[in-house]
């Protein structure tokens, strides 16, 4: 029962914002270094995305590793799909791939 | 919790036993690792698809014994 209604809260949560970061801390003070990574990648590509701090609220805490299938925070959504963690965003980014995808995905970047 | 490297390769092997794994403990405290690791069990599996596979493969160590796995997969390269 309350498994649903937090399973219904994040998917309503990545539903309603293009680019969503479940994080530690806030985008503007991130609490952990591999939060703090894909902070740093989306802000130098100029993704605008909603970040929610995972330490205020211990049901997303633990509802988003259920809800992803995965064990780790931060975790990055972009048009409700699941793209990765801290390693996977970074290794895109490195490798050239992270542009042309939130494009593809048609979210707009401001040029710094 | 700490765990020895040597444990997070037997888990991996246990669940890919073609895997090449290289770990390298980052901080010299058993908490801190990065792992590549390469399988042809990731072939035609994306990013996600294949950490999973890993993660599964720990069985919930990555939660309880291991704060931070970096992680970097792939399949053998034809």
């Amino acid at each position: 029962m309350s498994e649903n209604t937090i399973a219904d809260r994040l998917r309503g949560e990545v539903e309603a914002n293009d680019v969503v970061l479940f994080m530690k801390g806030t985008p503007v003070f991130p609490q952990c270094g591999f939060s703090n990574t894909v902070v740093q990648v989306l802000t130098h590509l100029g993704v605008q995305f909603k970040g929610v701090n995972v330490l205020e609220d211990d049901e997303i805490r633990q509802g988003i590793k259920d809800f992803s299938d995965w064990p780790t925070v931060p975790q990055l959504y972009v048009k409700g799909e699941f793209v990765g963690g801290c390693d996977i965003i970074r290794e895109m980014f490195e490798a050239g791939e992270l542009r042309p995808f939130l494009a593809s995905k048609e979210i707009t970047l401001e040029t710094a | 919790m700490a765990m020895n490297a040597s444990d997070i390769e037997r888990l991996i092997k246990e669940a890919l036993p073609d895997a090449t794994i290289e770990i390298r403990d980052l901080a010299g405290d058993g908490d801190h690792y990065a792992a590549t690791v390469v399988s042809s069990a990731f072939t035609g599996k994306n990013r996600v698809q294949q950490h999973q596979m890993v993660y599964k493969a720990l069985k919930g160590s990555m939660d309880a014994d291991l704060h931070a796995l970096a992680l970097q997969t792939s399949a053998p390269e034809a």
